[in-house]
């Protein structure tokens, strides 16, 4: 690959101060703005967590009332899918995707900057029905009718907010299509992509595919409440399943949206500290594909105890088994791609490998959850909430957590101090499984989620889970120390920041001119 | 500020998308409000109205400004163009969503709840039969009292013509274009515009037929009342939106922005425009006929 056109620095000049945030058309501040918003999101929602393990830390009511808890539960999964991990995500491409592909910025600079914009208003709108009457959205983050027909003062602002961040994810993953259809260097054809590249554009895909379903489903909920409409009242003849139905066909592909960029990430830092070259590109990007396909047609598998025609249960239970193909691609890739490499375990690496083994752990939880009749016994208990907190974050915060350590140096300029990023690591990796592994043995003997009381033989995994989940957040402190020591100081990174690392990202200087390819660089 | 990179326009700094914001979120919280019955709310939601297109003038402004001094090469016409199409996919699938809603009521759960291949209804809605689940339906409890459907052959038969001649006028206005013959241009682009201002005339027409005592078809007519009016209403509100962009499109086109080979703005409002037109097909078999 060739190095990068030696910078131009007039054209680095931009506003000072706060406005230049505000006004920035570039894709490393809106880049850094994502990544800012979404780190503070992380606490807030998981501030929101802690509420949750603390009421749940003994049986019987302590802490809040039943209603509290349950806006908490709400407002915990809302703002760390759209909040936390999501904004982590697009941040992650604004920064990565122009350097990667050799572009000067990403294709629609302007909308961009909106993309970003739009989230601290929706987010402020949504956090603000904390304070309104009724408090803020109880019925969960799934917004099933009738339940969520009877939230108070807050309802129209939950629907809005969502409305809010739909327009956000569209624009944000029009401009990420648009970029990597459009703006690649020359040489760089489809399948010289980096990884990262290839698993955001099927995302992006993915978001642009599915918001405006959920925007769709929202908007029957407004109409529904306020306008006399009967979508989901089989009194005039509608159904409550129908915005499950709807729901789901947008809220699985979500949940690809919410781990695909972390397959990427894991893609991209394998190789670098196996020193091999990824095993299997071509099969990691038609997996993909794949996952991405099937997504759309697995999505009753979150609606088995609904009541659904034998057929249905018999078709969303093998469409979802056969995820594992692919996700089992992958996975094999993976392991592949380290056998007989050089290893060395930094801090990248570390939860990069964490990310391999406890995705795949949920990813195993997930298939038993997606046998049909199994799933008669484990709907709604926190058997479920441990496979999705596996997937979620061992698996899709570990993979940001893997990133951020990963590029940080390249971004800032610094390194970051390693025996700090290791603790973090091995803390972070032991807590949370204390925090949810005790879950799954709740969610088989019964423990419905969402509850926040329960039956005395249920104590001891709790309590065990809740100081896992104290000592986790505690952990994330130290991350945040980690980030801002490392913005500010440390050992001077180099250009390729790792000895292994391979792609045009690491050919610029660290930290990277403001326009990071003036001239595109040919690549071979 | 500005700088090309490679010959790549990238505008620096811009504050069109934080008034965007404020406007989106203000237009927003007020219509929120209004909605929980606070006072003020109308007057909040029109302050929104007014700075989101403040933003929408200023944000097109420059971009059209922009253009004309020719500072968008070909590689961002090409941005453009992928930009607008994935928009307007995003916008199919906006649709797909209540159109699912449609197929789903009429093909499952209408007749479920009427009993077939389930018992359920047996215990809640013992008189809800086959015939009286039939199409058009507003359900068990007969919500918002009997009402009939308007007559397919009628007005919305009309406006699959407008809206299908408006197709056909929109593409002689881009011939003409291409052909650089602006009087044919902008008299074929009027006659889009007046098209579409007819078709939504005779939309608002058919609703205040629908609502008046003779249909007595209203959003609250059950399922049939909510498909029907969501599905029609924001097919509407597109063609609006639609209608807009064509004017401003003609006078553009009056003041001769485009040239035969330099003309994205006309291509993608063109695009929407078939797209709106084709959500009405869609309509016009699904809502109306079958």
């Amino acid at each position: 690959m060739s190095t990068a056109t030696t910078h131009d620095t007039h054209h680095a000049e931009h506003q000072s101060g706060l406005l230049r945030w505000v006004f920035t058309t570039n894709h490393k501040d809106i880049g850094t703005l994502y990544l800012l918003f979404s780190l503070l999101m992380f606490f807030v929602g998981g501030a929101m967590a802690m509420v949750i393990r603390a009421e749940l830390f003994q049986p019987g009511m302590q802490v809040v009332d039943p209603m509290f808890f349950n806006q908490m539960t709400t407002m915990h999964a809302l703002i760390m899918i759209f909040g936390a991990v999501m904004p982590a995500f697009v941040g992650l491409a604004n920064w990565l995707i122009p350097m990667m592909i050799g572009a000067p910025d990403m294709a629609l600079p302007r909308m961009n900057n909106w993309s970003f914009w739009i989230l601290p208003f929706a987010f402020a709108m949504l956090l603000s029905t904390l304070f309104m009457a009724g408090g803020a959205p109880a019925g969960g983050w799934t917004m099933y009718p009738p339940l969520v027909l009877q939230t108070g003062d807050a309802f129209p602002f939950l629907i809005f907010s969502v409305h809010l961040m739909g327009i956000s994810s569209i624009m944000g993953a029009i401009n990420v299509v648009v970029t990597i259809v459009n703006m690649r260097a020359p040489g760089m054809t489809l399948m010289k992509m980096p990884l990262f590249v290839w698993t955001w554009l099927i995302t992006a895909y993915l978001l642009i595919a599915v918001m405006p379903v959920l925007a769709g489903a929202v908007t029957m909920l407004l109409t529904d409440k306020f306008f006399d409409t009967s979508f989901f009242n089989a009194a005039g003849g509608g159904d409550p399943v129908m915005f499950q139905h709807i729901f789901w066909f947008f809220g699985h592909p979500e949940v690809y949206i919410l781990i695909l960029p972390a397959f990427g990430i894991v893609s991209q830092i394998i190789p670098t500290f196996a020193r091999k070259p990824l095993f299997g590109y071509s099969s990691m990007v038609y997996a993909t594909a794949s996952i991405a396909f099937l997504s759309f047609i697995v999505w009753a598998h979150h609606m088995f105890t609904v009541g659904m025609p034998l057929t249905g249960e018999l078709f969303f239970m093998y469409a979802t088994m056969l995820i594992a193909v692919p996700t089992g691609v992958k996975v094999f890739n993976w392991v592949s791609t380290m056998w007989r490499g050089s290893m060395t375990f930094e801090t990248p690496m570390l939860f990069a490998l964490g990310f391999v083994v406890m995705f795949t752990i949920g990813g195993f939880s997930g298939l038993m959850l997606a046998i049909a009749p199994v799933d008669f016994q484990y709907h709604d208990t926190y058997f479920v909430v441990a496979h999705f907190h596996y997937v979620l974050v061992t698996g899709a915060i570990f993979a940001i957590m893997a990133a951020a350590y990963y590029w940080l140096p390249k971004w800032t300029g610094h390194m970051y101090n390693e025996t700090l990023g290791k603790w973090h690591f091995w803390l972070s990796t032991l807590f949370v499984n204390v925090l949810f592994f005790p879950q799954h043995f709740l969610g088989l003997a019964g423990m419905p989620r969402r509850i926040p009381d329960y039956s005395v033989q249920f104590a001891e995994f709790n309590m065990i889970s809740s100081l896992g989940g104290f000592a986790y957040g505690l952990t994330q402190l130290l991350f945040v120390y980690i980030v801002f020591q490392t913005i500010r100081g440390g050992a001077k990174a180099t250009d390729q920041v790792w000895e292994g690392a391979k792609g045009l990202e690491w050919t610029l200087p660290s930290p990277p001119p403001y326009h990071s390819f003036e001239t595109a660089p040919q690549i071979k | 500020m500005s700088a090309t990179h490679g010959g790549y326009y990238v505008p620096h700094g811009s504050h069109w998308p934080i008034l965007g914001s404020i406007g989106l979120t203000t237009l927003l919280v007020g219509f929120a409000s209004l909605l929980n019955g606070a006072s003020g709310a109308t007057m909040l939601m029109g302050i929104g109205v007014l700075i989101t297109l403040v933003m929408l003038f200023g944000w097109f402004g420059t971009v059209v400004n922009e253009s004309l001094k020719g500072m968008y090469n070909d590689q961002v016409d090409r941005s453009f163009r992928w930009g607008m199409s994935w928009f307007i996919f995003s916008e199919v699938m906006f649709f797909a969503a209540f159109f699912g809603a449609l197929f789903y009521a009429r093909i499952y759960s209408v007749p479920w709840l009427a009993g077939e291949d389930v018992s359920t209804n047996q215990h809640l809605w013992p008189n809800f039969d086959a015939d009286s689940a039939a199409w058009p339906t507003n359900g068990p409890a007969a919500l918002g009292g009997e009402f009939s459907v308007l007559d397919p052959w009628k007005l919305p038969a009309l406006n699959t013509l407008l809206l299908l001649s408006s197709g056909v006028t929109i593409t002689l206005a881009h011939w003409a274009l291409k052909k650089g013959n602006r009087g044919a241009l902008v008299g074929w682009m009027v006659a889009t515009v007046a098209l579409g201002l007819t078709f939504l005339g005779f939309q608002v027409y058919e609703y205040i037929e629908a609502y008046g005592e003779h249909h007595n078809l209203t959003l609250g007519s059950g399922i049939y009342g909510s498909t029907f009016f969501m599905l029609t209403g924001f097919h509407g509100f597109h063609v609006t939106l639609g209608a807009i962009m064509l004017a401003v499109i003609t006078i553009r086109c009056a003041k001769g922005h485009f040239s035969h080979d330099n003309h994205f703005a006309f291509e993608a409002v063109a695009w929407y425009w078939h797209f709106v037109d084709v959500v009405w097909l869609g309509l016009f078999i699904f809502v109306y006929l079958v």
